[in-house]
Protein backbone atom coordinates (compact mmCIF):
# COMPACT_ATOMS: atom_id res chain seq x y z
CA UNK A 1 0.00 0.00 0.00
CA UNK A 2 1.95 3.52 -1.09
CA UNK A 3 -0.07 5.64 1.17
CA UNK A 4 -1.63 5.16 4.30
CA UNK A 5 -5.24 7.07 4.05
CA UNK A 6 -6.22 6.25 7.71
CA UNK A 7 -3.17 8.05 9.26
CA UNK A 8 -3.18 11.12 6.41
CA UNK A 9 -6.29 11.24 7.29
CA UNK A 10 -6.19 11.09 11.32
CA UNK A 11 -3.51 13.83 10.66
CA UNK A 12 -5.97 16.42 9.14
CA UNK A 13 -9.36 15.73 7.96
CA UNK A 14 -10.16 17.01 4.94
CA UNK A 15 -12.52 19.70 6.50
CA UNK A 16 -9.59 20.61 8.09
CA UNK A 17 -7.64 20.85 5.24
CA UNK A 18 -10.00 23.22 3.87
CA UNK A 19 -10.15 25.49 6.97
CA UNK A 20 -6.36 25.41 7.00
CA UNK A 21 -6.41 26.37 3.57
CA UNK A 22 -8.83 28.81 3.46
CA UNK A 23 -7.57 30.66 6.74
CA UNK A 24 -3.95 30.56 4.81
CA UNK A 25 -4.73 32.14 2.07
CA UNK A 26 -6.50 35.09 4.15
CA UNK A 27 -3.37 35.08 6.27
CA UNK A 28 -1.68 36.42 3.08
CA UNK A 29 -3.78 38.75 2.31
CA UNK A 30 -3.88 40.11 5.83
CA UNK A 31 -0.42 39.98 5.82
CA UNK A 32 -0.14 41.45 2.56
CA UNK A 33 -2.53 43.85 3.24
CA UNK A 34 -1.13 45.40 5.97
CA UNK A 35 2.07 45.87 4.35
CA UNK A 36 0.49 47.85 1.27
CA UNK A 37 -1.26 50.16 4.04
CA UNK A 38 2.80 50.62 5.14
CA UNK A 39 3.88 51.28 1.70
CA UNK A 40 1.23 53.97 0.74
CA UNK A 41 1.73 55.47 4.33
CA UNK A 42 5.51 56.12 3.58
CA UNK A 43 4.44 56.79 0.08
CA UNK A 44 2.70 59.41 1.41
CA UNK A 45 4.89 60.72 3.43
CA UNK A 46 7.44 60.78 0.78
CA UNK A 47 5.60 62.61 -1.80
CA UNK A 48 4.33 65.20 1.01
CA UNK A 49 7.75 65.78 1.34
CA UNK A 50 8.79 66.06 -2.63
CA UNK A 51 5.94 68.53 -2.92
CA UNK A 52 7.29 70.74 -0.14
CA UNK A 53 10.42 70.67 -1.10
CA UNK A 54 9.25 71.61 -4.63
CA UNK A 55 6.93 74.27 -3.36
CA UNK A 56 9.91 75.98 -1.99
CA UNK A 57 11.90 75.95 -4.94
CA UNK A 58 9.02 77.36 -6.49
CA UNK A 59 8.41 80.19 -4.35
CA UNK A 60 11.99 81.16 -4.16
CA UNK A 61 12.10 81.34 -7.96
CA UNK A 62 9.04 83.35 -7.85
CA UNK A 63 11.16 85.73 -5.13
CA UNK A 64 13.93 85.93 -7.72
CA UNK A 65 11.73 86.95 -10.36
CA UNK A 66 9.87 89.53 -8.24
CA UNK A 67 12.89 91.03 -7.15
CA UNK A 68 14.55 91.41 -10.67
CA UNK A 69 11.50 92.77 -12.19
CA UNK A 70 11.63 95.25 -9.29
CA UNK A 71 15.22 96.21 -10.11
CA UNK A 72 15.80 95.46 -13.59
CA UNK A 73 19.69 95.43 -14.49
CA UNK A 74 21.03 97.07 -17.46
CA UNK A 75 22.64 93.64 -19.79
CA UNK A 76 24.43 94.67 -22.58
CA UNK A 77 24.24 91.84 -24.97
CA UNK A 78 27.79 90.41 -25.46
CA UNK A 79 28.92 88.47 -28.55
CA UNK A 80 30.17 85.22 -27.25
CA UNK A 81 33.44 84.65 -28.79
CA UNK A 82 33.58 82.23 -31.20
CA UNK A 83 35.41 78.69 -30.40
CA UNK A 84 38.91 78.34 -31.39
CA UNK A 85 38.92 76.71 -35.08
CA UNK A 86 35.19 77.95 -35.19
CA UNK A 87 34.27 77.87 -39.14
CA UNK A 88 33.11 81.51 -38.62
CA UNK A 89 30.43 83.26 -40.60
CA UNK A 90 29.40 81.80 -43.79
CA UNK A 91 28.04 84.16 -46.49
CA UNK A 92 25.41 82.36 -48.09
CA UNK A 93 24.16 83.37 -51.53
CA UNK A 94 20.58 81.87 -52.43
CA UNK A 95 21.02 78.45 -50.28
CA UNK A 96 19.29 77.92 -47.51
CA UNK A 97 20.97 77.51 -43.71
CA UNK A 98 19.99 73.77 -43.95
CA UNK A 99 21.25 73.14 -47.41
CA UNK A 100 24.80 74.61 -46.09
CA UNK A 101 25.25 72.85 -43.14
CA UNK A 102 24.27 69.50 -44.98
CA UNK A 103 27.10 70.77 -48.16
CA UNK A 104 29.63 71.62 -45.23
CA UNK A 105 29.46 68.47 -43.70
CA UNK A 106 29.68 66.79 -46.82
CA UNK A 107 32.63 68.51 -47.83
CA UNK A 108 34.07 67.89 -44.41
CA UNK A 109 33.34 64.23 -44.80
CA UNK A 110 34.84 63.97 -48.16
CA UNK A 111 38.54 65.59 -47.14
CA UNK A 112 38.40 63.78 -43.52
CA UNK A 113 38.97 66.72 -41.63
CA UNK A 114 37.02 67.63 -38.79
CA UNK A 115 34.13 70.42 -39.53
CA UNK A 116 35.70 72.98 -36.83
CA UNK A 117 39.14 72.86 -38.63
CA UNK A 118 37.86 74.03 -41.79
CA UNK A 119 36.48 78.12 -42.89
CA UNK A 120 34.08 77.73 -45.05
CA UNK A 121 33.84 81.59 -46.60
CA UNK A 122 30.59 81.91 -48.52
CA UNK A 123 28.26 78.54 -50.46
CA UNK A 124 26.61 79.93 -53.70
CA UNK A 125 24.37 77.96 -55.75
CA UNK A 126 25.32 77.45 -59.33
CA UNK A 127 22.61 77.49 -62.02
CA UNK B 1 45.89 -15.01 -9.35
CA UNK B 2 42.65 -16.59 -10.25
CA UNK B 3 41.88 -14.64 -13.62
CA UNK B 4 38.08 -15.93 -13.38
CA UNK B 5 37.81 -15.55 -9.80
CA UNK B 6 38.98 -11.87 -10.43
CA UNK B 7 36.80 -11.05 -12.83
CA UNK B 8 33.45 -12.45 -11.13
CA UNK B 9 34.18 -9.76 -8.05
CA UNK B 10 34.82 -7.17 -10.37
CA UNK B 11 31.45 -7.89 -12.43
CA UNK B 12 29.91 -8.15 -8.93
CA UNK B 13 31.76 -4.91 -7.70
CA UNK B 14 30.35 -2.98 -10.82
CA UNK B 15 27.39 -1.14 -11.21
CA UNK B 16 26.08 -2.98 -14.31
CA UNK B 17 26.05 -5.91 -12.41
CA UNK B 18 23.43 -4.04 -9.86
CA UNK B 19 21.24 -3.23 -12.98
CA UNK B 20 19.85 -7.10 -12.88
CA UNK B 21 19.58 -7.43 -9.35
CA UNK B 22 16.89 -6.18 -6.40
CA UNK B 23 14.75 -3.65 -8.67
CA UNK B 24 18.30 -2.38 -10.03
CA UNK B 25 16.09 -1.37 -13.71
CA UNK B 26 14.75 1.42 -11.33
CA UNK B 27 17.84 3.10 -11.42
CA UNK B 28 17.68 2.48 -15.42
CA UNK B 29 14.78 4.06 -15.23
CA UNK B 30 16.11 7.57 -13.29
CA UNK B 31 19.07 7.38 -16.28
CA UNK B 32 16.58 7.94 -18.31
CA UNK B 33 15.12 10.56 -16.85
CA UNK B 34 18.26 12.33 -15.77
CA UNK B 35 19.03 12.15 -19.09
CA UNK B 36 15.53 13.49 -20.93
CA UNK B 37 15.88 16.38 -18.13
CA UNK B 38 19.72 17.18 -19.64
CA UNK B 39 18.16 17.04 -22.44
CA UNK B 40 15.32 19.80 -21.50
CA UNK B 41 17.90 21.92 -19.77
CA UNK B 42 20.80 21.92 -22.39
CA UNK B 43 18.68 22.16 -25.35
CA UNK B 44 15.61 23.42 -24.72
CA UNK B 45 16.71 26.00 -22.01
CA UNK B 46 14.58 24.99 -19.42
CA UNK B 47 15.74 26.32 -16.07
CA UNK B 48 19.22 25.29 -17.27
CA UNK B 49 21.49 27.05 -14.50
CA UNK B 50 19.69 24.22 -12.13
CA UNK B 51 18.23 21.93 -14.03
CA UNK B 52 21.30 21.06 -15.43
CA UNK B 53 23.18 20.22 -12.14
CA UNK B 54 19.35 18.58 -10.76
CA UNK B 55 19.96 16.32 -13.54
CA UNK B 56 23.41 15.48 -13.35
CA UNK B 57 23.06 15.01 -9.66
CA UNK B 58 19.89 12.52 -10.70
CA UNK B 59 22.37 10.90 -12.73
CA UNK B 60 25.07 10.49 -10.39
CA UNK B 61 22.61 9.24 -7.52
CA UNK B 62 21.48 6.65 -9.75
CA UNK B 63 24.86 5.01 -11.07
CA UNK B 64 26.07 5.04 -7.50
CA UNK B 65 23.36 3.88 -5.08
CA UNK B 66 21.61 0.83 -5.28
CA UNK B 67 21.03 0.09 -1.74
CA UNK B 68 22.08 0.52 1.72
CA UNK B 69 25.31 -1.77 0.99
CA UNK B 70 26.30 0.76 -1.53
CA UNK B 71 29.05 2.62 0.62
CA UNK B 72 30.49 3.71 -2.38
CA UNK B 73 27.39 5.65 -3.44
CA UNK B 74 27.71 9.55 -3.51
CA UNK B 75 24.60 10.09 -1.78
CA UNK B 76 22.81 7.16 0.89
CA UNK B 77 18.91 8.05 1.39
CA UNK B 78 19.05 5.26 4.31
CA UNK B 79 21.81 7.91 6.09
CA UNK B 80 19.18 10.60 5.75
CA UNK B 81 16.22 8.05 6.94
CA UNK B 82 18.27 7.72 9.93
CA UNK B 83 18.87 11.42 10.33
CA UNK B 84 14.99 11.71 10.96
CA UNK B 85 13.97 8.35 12.92
CA UNK B 86 13.90 9.66 16.34
CA UNK B 87 14.01 6.57 17.44
CA UNK B 88 17.49 6.04 15.44
CA UNK B 89 20.96 7.06 17.33
CA UNK B 90 22.03 8.68 14.30
CA UNK B 91 18.67 11.21 14.71
CA UNK B 92 19.41 14.66 13.77
CA UNK B 93 23.24 13.77 13.97
CA UNK B 94 25.19 15.85 11.14
CA UNK B 95 28.34 14.45 12.47
CA UNK B 96 27.13 10.83 11.44
CA UNK B 97 26.56 12.19 7.60
CA UNK B 98 30.01 13.85 7.20
CA UNK B 99 31.81 10.01 8.75
CA UNK B 100 29.68 7.81 6.44
CA UNK B 101 28.03 10.15 3.66
CA UNK B 102 28.96 10.54 0.29
CA UNK B 103 30.34 13.93 -1.37
CA UNK B 104 26.55 14.80 -2.31
CA UNK B 105 25.43 13.80 1.55
CA UNK B 106 27.96 16.38 2.60
CA UNK B 107 26.13 18.86 0.07
CA UNK B 108 23.16 18.56 1.07
CA UNK B 109 23.44 19.21 4.18
CA UNK B 110 23.56 23.04 3.37
CA UNK B 111 20.00 21.87 1.26
CA UNK B 112 18.79 20.64 5.05
CA UNK B 113 20.02 23.28 7.30
CA UNK B 114 18.34 25.82 4.96
CA UNK B 115 21.12 27.55 4.24
CA UNK B 116 21.20 27.52 0.12
CA UNK B 117 17.84 28.26 -0.35
CA UNK B 118 18.34 31.23 2.13
CA UNK B 119 21.60 32.27 0.28
CA UNK B 120 19.59 32.52 -3.17
CA UNK B 121 16.87 34.34 -2.07
CA UNK B 122 20.08 36.68 -0.59
CA UNK B 123 20.92 36.99 -4.40
CA UNK B 124 17.65 37.12 -5.67
CA UNK B 125 17.30 40.26 -3.23
CA UNK B 126 20.36 41.60 -4.57
CA UNK B 127 19.18 41.41 -7.73
CA UNK B 128 15.39 42.68 -7.40
CA UNK B 129 14.71 46.40 -8.27
CA UNK B 130 11.74 46.69 -5.91
CA UNK B 131 10.66 50.37 -7.28
CA UNK B 132 7.66 49.43 -8.93
CA UNK B 133 6.49 47.54 -6.29
CA UNK B 134 6.87 50.68 -4.03
CA UNK B 135 5.80 53.06 -6.76
CA UNK B 136 2.26 50.78 -6.77
CA UNK B 137 1.62 49.23 -3.45
CA UNK B 138 -1.53 47.67 -5.08
CA UNK B 139 1.14 44.82 -6.50
CA UNK B 140 0.75 43.77 -3.05
CA UNK B 141 -2.87 42.21 -3.92
CA UNK B 142 -2.10 40.71 -6.94
CA UNK B 143 0.64 38.63 -5.42
CA UNK B 144 -1.34 37.55 -2.61
CA UNK B 145 -3.97 36.67 -5.00
CA UNK B 146 -1.76 34.88 -7.15
CA UNK B 147 -0.81 32.67 -3.63
CA UNK B 148 -4.33 31.07 -4.41
CA UNK B 149 -2.99 27.69 -6.43
CA UNK B 150 -0.73 27.10 -3.03
CA UNK B 151 -3.42 26.65 -0.99
CA UNK B 152 -5.96 24.77 -3.21
CA UNK B 153 -3.00 22.10 -4.31
CA UNK B 154 -2.71 21.95 0.01
CA UNK B 155 -6.30 20.96 0.00
CA UNK B 156 -6.25 18.66 -2.76
CA UNK B 157 -3.12 17.00 -2.08
CA UNK B 158 -4.53 16.32 1.88
CA UNK B 159 -7.92 14.99 -0.30
CA UNK B 160 -5.73 12.75 -2.15
CA UNK B 161 -4.49 11.00 1.08
CA UNK B 162 -1.06 13.11 1.60
CA UNK B 163 -0.25 13.95 4.93
CA UNK B 164 -0.80 17.53 5.95
CA UNK B 165 3.00 18.12 5.47
CA UNK B 166 3.67 16.82 2.47
CA UNK B 167 0.34 18.51 1.17
CA UNK B 168 2.10 21.85 2.32
CA UNK B 169 5.38 20.96 0.10
CA UNK B 170 3.31 19.94 -2.78
CA UNK B 171 0.67 22.92 -1.99
CA UNK B 172 3.72 25.57 -2.31
CA UNK B 173 5.33 24.78 -5.85
CA UNK B 174 2.19 26.93 -6.81
CA UNK B 175 4.04 29.91 -5.28
CA UNK B 176 6.52 29.13 -8.10
CA UNK B 177 9.46 30.24 -6.04
CA UNK B 178 12.23 26.93 -6.31
CA UNK B 179 14.04 28.50 -3.21
CA UNK B 180 10.85 28.70 -0.86
CA UNK B 181 9.51 25.22 -2.29
CA UNK B 182 13.06 23.46 -1.14
CA UNK B 183 13.14 25.43 2.07
CA UNK B 184 9.82 24.24 2.80
CA UNK B 185 10.17 20.77 1.84
CA UNK B 186 13.15 20.35 3.44
CA UNK B 187 11.40 21.00 6.61
CA UNK B 188 8.07 19.24 5.99
CA UNK B 189 8.29 16.64 3.54
CA UNK B 190 12.32 15.87 2.98
CA UNK B 191 11.31 12.43 1.30
CA UNK B 192 9.61 14.64 -1.30
CA UNK B 193 12.20 17.12 -1.87
CA UNK B 194 13.62 15.57 -5.27
CA UNK B 195 9.98 15.60 -7.40
CA UNK B 196 9.01 18.29 -5.49
CA UNK B 197 12.34 20.43 -6.78
CA UNK B 198 11.83 18.86 -10.31
CA UNK B 199 8.35 19.73 -10.49
CA UNK B 200 8.65 23.38 -9.53
CA UNK B 201 11.86 24.19 -11.73
CA UNK B 202 9.86 22.54 -14.58
CA UNK B 203 6.68 24.40 -14.54
CA UNK B 204 8.16 27.36 -13.61
CA UNK B 205 10.46 27.25 -16.95
CA UNK B 206 7.35 26.41 -18.89
CA UNK B 207 5.58 29.45 -17.40
CA UNK B 208 5.37 30.86 -21.15
CA UNK B 209 3.57 27.96 -22.29
CA UNK B 210 1.04 27.20 -18.72
CA UNK B 211 0.15 31.37 -18.49
CA UNK B 212 -0.80 32.36 -21.99
CA UNK B 213 -3.86 29.95 -22.71
CA UNK B 214 -5.54 30.93 -19.37
CA UNK B 215 -4.75 34.93 -19.77
CA UNK B 216 -6.56 34.15 -22.95
CA UNK B 217 -9.45 32.48 -21.37
CA UNK B 218 -9.85 34.96 -18.47
CA UNK B 219 -9.40 38.15 -19.87
CA UNK B 220 -11.32 40.13 -22.89
CA UNK B 221 -9.71 41.68 -25.70
CA UNK B 222 -10.59 45.02 -24.38
CA UNK B 223 -9.10 44.60 -21.05
CA UNK B 224 -5.78 42.97 -22.64
CA UNK B 225 -5.52 46.54 -24.76
CA UNK B 226 -5.44 48.55 -21.20
CA UNK B 227 -1.96 50.44 -21.63
CA UNK B 228 -1.72 51.69 -18.23
CA UNK B 229 0.04 55.30 -16.48
CA UNK B 230 3.22 55.42 -15.49
CA UNK B 231 3.95 54.92 -12.60
CA UNK B 232 5.66 57.61 -10.31
CA UNK B 233 9.27 57.88 -9.19
CA UNK B 234 10.66 56.12 -6.37
CA UNK B 235 13.27 58.31 -4.18
CA UNK B 236 16.39 56.25 -2.99
CA UNK B 237 15.39 56.70 0.35
CA UNK B 238 11.92 55.23 0.25
CA UNK B 239 14.37 52.08 -1.26
CA UNK B 240 16.50 51.85 1.26
CA UNK B 241 13.77 52.07 3.61
CA UNK B 242 11.85 49.58 2.18
CA UNK B 243 13.40 46.26 2.81
CA UNK B 244 14.06 47.73 6.33
CA UNK B 245 10.37 47.84 6.99
CA UNK B 246 9.60 44.53 5.03
CA UNK B 247 11.65 42.63 7.19
CA UNK B 248 10.15 43.96 10.22
CA UNK B 249 7.12 43.60 9.45
CA UNK B 250 6.98 40.59 7.85
CA UNK B 251 9.19 38.74 10.33
CA UNK B 252 7.09 40.30 13.23
CA UNK B 253 4.10 38.79 11.61
CA UNK B 254 5.32 35.07 10.91
CA UNK B 255 8.97 34.54 12.77
CA UNK B 256 9.41 31.18 10.66
CA UNK B 257 9.63 33.36 7.54
CA UNK B 258 12.94 34.55 8.86
CA UNK B 259 15.51 33.08 7.07
CA UNK B 260 14.09 33.57 3.59
CA UNK B 261 12.49 37.39 3.50
CA UNK B 262 15.79 38.50 6.04
CA UNK B 263 18.09 36.82 3.61
CA UNK B 264 15.97 38.92 0.62
CA UNK B 265 15.68 41.98 2.42
CA UNK B 266 19.61 42.16 3.62
CA UNK B 267 20.15 41.68 -0.46
CA UNK B 268 17.73 44.33 -1.54
CA UNK B 269 19.69 46.71 0.94
CA UNK B 270 22.79 45.63 0.12
CA UNK B 271 21.61 46.53 -3.80
CA UNK B 272 19.88 49.86 -2.71
CA UNK B 273 21.96 51.45 0.15
CA UNK B 274 25.12 52.67 -2.54
CA UNK B 275 27.77 52.28 0.18
CA UNK B 276 27.90 47.94 -0.01
CA UNK B 277 28.55 47.57 -4.02
CA UNK B 278 30.83 45.21 -3.25
CA UNK B 279 28.82 43.27 -1.54
CA UNK B 280 25.97 43.45 -3.68
CA UNK B 281 27.61 42.26 -6.42
CA UNK B 282 29.49 39.04 -5.00
CA UNK B 283 25.60 38.27 -3.61
CA UNK B 284 24.05 38.71 -7.17
CA UNK B 285 27.20 36.58 -9.41
CA UNK B 286 29.74 34.86 -7.38
CA UNK B 287 27.69 33.63 -4.44
CA UNK B 288 24.69 32.94 -6.21
CA UNK B 289 26.84 30.93 -8.73
CA UNK B 290 27.95 29.22 -6.04
CA UNK B 291 25.19 28.08 -4.53
CA UNK B 292 23.75 27.20 -7.81
CA UNK B 293 25.88 24.40 -8.40
CA UNK B 294 25.60 23.30 -4.49
CA UNK B 295 21.64 23.19 -4.36
CA UNK B 296 20.94 21.58 -8.17
CA UNK B 297 23.65 18.79 -7.44
CA UNK B 298 22.26 17.99 -4.11
CA UNK B 299 18.78 18.42 -4.79
CA UNK B 300 19.11 16.15 -7.71
CA UNK B 301 20.64 13.58 -5.58
CA UNK B 302 17.70 13.16 -3.94
CA UNK B 303 16.11 11.37 -7.02
CA UNK B 304 17.32 8.39 -6.14
CA UNK B 305 15.32 5.27 -7.61
CA UNK B 306 13.40 3.69 -4.71
CA UNK B 307 11.93 6.76 -3.57
CA UNK B 308 11.34 8.89 -6.83
CA UNK B 309 9.48 5.70 -8.73
CA UNK B 310 5.97 5.79 -7.18
CA UNK B 311 2.42 7.03 -7.52
CA UNK B 312 3.44 10.28 -5.40
CA UNK B 313 5.74 11.46 -7.99
CA UNK B 314 3.21 11.00 -10.53
CA UNK B 315 0.54 13.12 -8.28
CA UNK B 316 2.85 15.48 -7.02
CA UNK B 317 3.61 16.56 -10.97
CA UNK B 318 0.02 17.02 -11.65
CA UNK B 319 -0.76 18.73 -8.24
CA UNK B 320 2.13 20.80 -9.19
CA UNK B 321 0.74 21.94 -12.41
CA UNK B 322 -2.22 22.40 -10.80
CA UNK B 323 -1.50 24.97 -8.11
CA UNK B 324 0.39 27.05 -10.32
CA UNK B 325 -2.79 27.00 -13.27
CA UNK B 326 -4.61 28.43 -10.18
CA UNK B 327 -2.38 30.64 -8.90
CA UNK B 328 -2.21 32.27 -12.08
CA UNK B 329 -6.39 32.17 -12.52
CA UNK B 330 -5.90 33.43 -9.09
CA UNK B 331 -3.72 36.90 -10.17
CA UNK B 332 -5.98 37.01 -13.14
CA UNK B 333 -9.08 37.27 -11.35
CA UNK B 334 -8.06 39.92 -8.92
CA UNK B 335 -6.30 42.04 -11.74
CA UNK B 336 -10.00 41.87 -13.50
CA UNK B 337 -11.72 43.21 -9.93
CA UNK B 338 -8.92 45.72 -10.21
CA UNK B 339 -9.85 46.40 -13.88
CA UNK B 340 -13.45 46.63 -12.97
CA UNK B 341 -12.91 49.13 -9.63
CA UNK B 342 -10.42 51.67 -11.55
CA UNK B 343 -12.46 51.54 -14.44
CA UNK B 344 -10.54 49.66 -16.58
CA UNK B 345 -7.28 51.51 -16.11
CA UNK B 346 -5.40 48.51 -14.91
CA UNK B 347 -4.92 45.78 -17.17
CA UNK B 348 -5.31 42.36 -15.53
CA UNK B 349 -3.15 40.49 -17.55
CA UNK B 350 -0.30 42.07 -14.91
CA UNK B 351 -2.55 39.88 -12.16
CA UNK B 352 -0.88 36.46 -13.42
CA UNK B 353 2.84 38.04 -12.45
CA UNK B 354 1.87 37.46 -9.37
CA UNK B 355 3.49 34.21 -9.14
CA UNK B 356 7.24 34.64 -8.34
CA UNK B 357 8.66 33.30 -11.02
CA UNK B 358 10.65 36.57 -11.74
CA UNK B 359 11.16 38.04 -13.97
CA UNK B 360 9.32 35.34 -16.29
CA UNK B 361 5.98 35.68 -15.41
CA UNK B 362 6.35 39.53 -15.48
CA UNK B 363 7.62 38.92 -18.92
CA UNK B 364 4.42 37.04 -20.50
CA UNK B 365 2.11 39.17 -19.24
CA UNK B 366 4.31 42.08 -21.15
CA UNK B 367 4.24 39.42 -24.25
CA UNK B 368 0.60 38.89 -24.15
CA UNK B 369 -0.10 42.60 -23.43
CA UNK B 370 2.06 43.95 -26.31
CA UNK B 371 -0.05 41.21 -28.12
CA UNK B 372 -3.03 42.85 -28.15
CA UNK B 373 -2.21 46.14 -28.41
CA UNK B 374 1.85 46.79 -30.06
CA UNK B 375 2.19 49.80 -28.25
CA UNK B 376 1.73 48.64 -24.77
CA UNK B 377 4.77 48.08 -22.13
CA UNK B 378 3.58 46.24 -19.49
CA UNK B 379 6.52 45.08 -17.75
CA UNK B 380 7.11 47.17 -15.34
CA UNK B 381 3.46 47.61 -14.12
CA UNK B 382 3.96 43.83 -13.84
CA UNK B 383 7.40 43.35 -12.19
CA UNK B 384 5.32 44.80 -9.04
CA UNK B 385 3.20 42.20 -8.85
CA UNK B 386 5.69 39.88 -9.80
CA UNK B 387 8.16 40.81 -6.93
CA UNK B 388 5.24 40.71 -4.52
CA UNK B 389 4.73 37.16 -5.28
CA UNK B 390 7.64 36.30 -3.81
CA UNK B 391 7.47 38.13 -0.52
CA UNK B 392 3.56 36.45 -1.09
CA UNK B 393 5.13 33.36 -1.72
CA UNK B 394 7.38 33.56 1.41
CA UNK B 395 4.63 34.40 3.36
CA UNK B 396 2.37 31.48 2.32
CA UNK B 397 5.67 29.03 3.19
CA UNK B 398 5.83 30.63 6.85
CA UNK B 399 2.23 30.54 7.55
CA UNK B 400 2.21 26.38 6.17
CA UNK B 401 5.89 25.68 8.41
CA UNK B 402 4.19 27.45 11.51
CA UNK B 403 1.13 25.22 11.21
CA UNK B 404 2.87 22.12 10.69
CA UNK B 405 6.08 21.99 11.77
Amino acid sequence: MIFDYAEALRELTIGEAGVTAIFGYCVVFFGLVLLMIVLYCTGAYFKSKDAKAEAQAKAALENVRKEVEANPLKVTPVEAPKAPGSAGHVKLHGVPDKEAAMIMAVVADKMQKPLNELHFISIKEVK
Amino acid sequence: MDVLETLKSLWEGSGFQSFFVDGGWKNLIMIAVACVLLYLGIKKKFEPLLLVGIAFGCLLVNLSYFGPESSDALYHPDLWANFLDPDHTDYHSYGAILAHGGLLDILYIGVKAGIYPSLIFMGVGAMTDFGPLISNPKSLLLGAAAQMGVFLAFFGAVCLGFTGEEAASIGIIGGADGPTAIFLTTRLAPHLLGPIAIAAYSYMALIPMIQPPLMKLLTTKKEREVKMEQNRNVTKTEKIIFPIIVAMFVILLLPSTAPLIGCLMLGNLWRECGVTERLSDTVQNALMNIVTVFLGISVGATTAADSFLNLKTLMIIVLGLTAFAFSTVGGLLVGKIMYKLTGGKVNPLIGSAGVSAVPMAARVSQMEGQKANPSNFLLMHAMGPNVAGVIGSAIAAGFLLAVFS
